[in-house]
């Protein structure tokens, strides 16, 4: 059963626990410096941000079929079954195609190191292997970060918006958009005005090259016979006139 | 006894400045990561080292297999005086292109990593192999000029044998790879401004890539003509331009065919940068196609060269365009190169020339005595066109 994260932001208060218990996880620095940069880097990889009174969280929303995966050359990112997009480091090579590649912005990159690796929230993979919640599910103190079946979090967040239509712009992010991803979120207002992108079409994005890069054998096949083909001719044209005597 | 220094010029001297700062940028690359040496941020992952250095080098190295096929493969004997100084530029083209990557990528020491790592479902898997793949077969149709300057028969001998098959894997391994640069962009949709997202990417950047390899054949013999004191081979050039001229208009028809299809000729209404990139990519390609259709022009070794400068930079345009501007808008960042990478750029396309002239002048790249039967039977054939028309 595949996992998910339910995000209300109409629920959250701004408090930065998920940030917290998301630095800890990774061993990674947490101060009232890092807590005020609102935006994910390599050494933040879930950030709280400020849409004017309303909140929004950004994290890794790995995708059903997420784009960094499919255009990484060397497998490095991988969607796991459970639900997270998992990498492997000391497979990077570092040329960051699944930066410009991914449609949210995530993936972070060490640029100050000599010997850098791309971060990003992978959903606790391991945590949600060994059937724990993922740190900021865990961490969130009113519920606006909820983790749990993907498949049941999509019926509780229509619920939601069935429940208190006033309450909530009717419509999950996340569901359609870009194939679906496994993080999921309901806002008050119009997802573009919490900072998500909202031009995302709801093919999945791998589609778009695996269109052109499945062609790859039938070019090759038809290319050789063509191109073959062509020098035969035009050799034996040469041949024949040489035999003639020439022009 | 006086030491003789090499004399001071001014192009000589140019070469040392770039050469130098790119020197220190590169201890900035290596001892201070991307970081230190590059505008790059998490949002702008690609700058110019991947827009420029991979994506023009790679289109401007096309002469090589555009020129085999042309020679070997469809017979078009005239062209041959060309073909060599064409394959040894792809050579060139490739090996620099490699040096670009390794200071772009954040870990070098894992270039082989592709080969070894497989994800078959990467544009980038199959561009790193097939640059690879190409860049042994490039060698391998370089090889004969190496042996031939040694006097080695045997091995000479040895590799006619297996031309053809090697220069038709070469052509394949191009069409797939200056294809797939395109491919490349196809999985933003939702960064790349409309005025260059087109699923035909692939085909439109294949296109180019053939008419730019024939601008960049051009671009060399003329400068290896004034370089080597060499006659230029104009009617073969003027040829060659004519099917230049073709090419690009090919390439203009799909490439406005497909915004119609789009209904993306709206956007030209509006006020953006990126309008106006738009219409100065577009006319440099435009205006010499246009022009290149006359024989005055064809026929001026002045006029012809500026008009193949003119594809070569519409060409750079586009791919600037494509893998860095036209993405700055979607990706909500403003990408200024810092003068390190420009260094490194300039190091690399400087290090480029410097090479081609060595080899150029002392390995058997130009055949004198190849010019003269060909270049005649050319010019009689223009001659004979002109009076047609």
């Amino acid at each position: 059963m595949p996992k998910a994260i339910l995000y209300d932001s109409t629920l959250c208060i701004g408090c930065k626990a998920c940030e917290g218990a998301c630095a800890e996880r990774w061993g990674l620095p947490y101060n009232d410096r890092v807590a005020a940069e609102e935006r994910i880097s390599a050494h933040k990889l879930t950030a709280v941000e400020t849409h004017g009174d309303k909140f929004s969280r950004r994290l890794c929303m790995n995708c059903l079929q997420p784009a960094c995966a499919s255009v990484c050359p060397v497998g490095a990112l991988q969607k796991t079954a459970l639900g997270p997009v998992v990498y492997d480091a000391s497979r990077c090579m570092g040329c960051r195609y699944c930066m410009q590649a991914c449609p949210f912005q995530v993936p972070s990159y060490e640029w100050d190191k000599r010997l850098p690796k791309m971060r990003k929230c992978d959903m606790c993979f391991e945590r949600q292997s060994a059937g724990k919640l993922t740190a900021c599910a865990e961490a969130c103190p009113v519920g606006a970060t909820k983790n749990g079946n993907r498949e049941e979090l999509v019926a509780e967040a229509q619920q939601r918006i069935a429940e208190k239509p006033g309450q909530y712009y009717p419509k999950v992010y996340g569901l359609n958009e870009v194939g679906g991803t496994s993080v999921l979120y309901l806002s008050a207002v119009p997802f573009e005005q919490i900072g998500l992108r909202t031009n995302l079409p709801n093919e999945p994005l791998p589609e778009t090259t695996w269109r052109v890069l499945e062609l790859v054998p039938d070019i090759v096949s038809t290319g050789t016979v063509l191109l073959g083909g062509i020098w035969w001719i035009t050799n034996r044209r040469t041949e024949v006139a040489k035999k003639e005597g020439g022009r | 006894m006086p030491r003789k220094f090499p004399k001071i010029t001014v192009w000589r001297a140019i070469f040392a400045a770039i050469m130098l700062s790119g020197a220190y940028a590169t201890y900035l690359r290596v001892m201070y990561g991307l970081g230190g040496s590059t505008n790059l941020s998490d949002k702008f992952p690609w700058g110019i080292w991947i827009g420029f250095d991979v994506m023009c080098g790679v289109g401007l190295a096309a002469g090589g297999f555009t020129l085999v096929a042309m020679v070997h493969i469809f017979n078009v004997e005239q062209y041959k005086p060309v073909l060599r100084p064409a394959v040894l530029t792809a050579f060139l083209g490739y090996t620099l292109v490699v040096v670009g990557l390794l200071y772009d990528l954040g870990r070098p020491d894992r270039l082989w990593h592709p080969l070894v790592m497989w994800n078959p479902h990467s544009v980038m898997f199959e561009v790193a192999w097939c640059v690879t793949l190409y860049s042994t077969v490039l060698f391998l149709e370089f090889l004969p000029v190496v042996f031939e300057k040694f006097g080695l028969h045997k091995p000479l001998a040895w590799i006619h044998r297996i031309s053809v098959p090697l220069m038709i894997l070469g052509v394949l391994l191009s069409t797939l790879h200056q294809s797939s640069l395109g491919t490349l962009f196809l999985i933003v949709p939702e960064k790349l401004y409309p005025l260059w997202y087109t699923p035909i990417l692939p085909l439109l950047f294949y296109v180019s890539a053939i008419g730019v390899g024939l601008a960049m054949t051009i671009f060399e013999s003329w400068h290896s003509s004034r370089a080597f004191g060499r006659a230029l081979e104009l009617p073969l050039l003027a040829s060659m331009a004519r099917v230049l001229a073709v090419v690009m208009s090919v390439y203009l028809w799909i490439r406005f065919l497909d915004m119609s299809h789009r209904h993306v000729f709206g956007l030209l209404a509006r006020n953006r940068i990126e309008t106006w990139l738009f219409v100065l990519e577009i006319a440099l390609v435009a205006v010499p196609t246009v022009l290149l259709y006359q024989h005055r022009i064809r026929m001026q070794p002045g006029k012809l060269y500026a008009c193949a400068v003119m594809v070569v930079f519409g060409f750079i345009a586009n791919r600037l365009n494509v893998g860095i501007t036209g993405l700055e808008a979607g990706s909500g960042v403003h990408y200024v190169p810092r003068w390190s990478e420009v260094a490194i750029t300039l190091s690399i396309v400087a290090a480029g020339f410097a090479i081609f002239h060595t080899i150029a002048k002392y390995f058997p790249i130009f055949e004198p005595e190849m010019h003269a039967q060909p270049a005649r039977g050319m010019a009689e054939k223009e001659a004979d066109l002109v009076a047609i028309e």
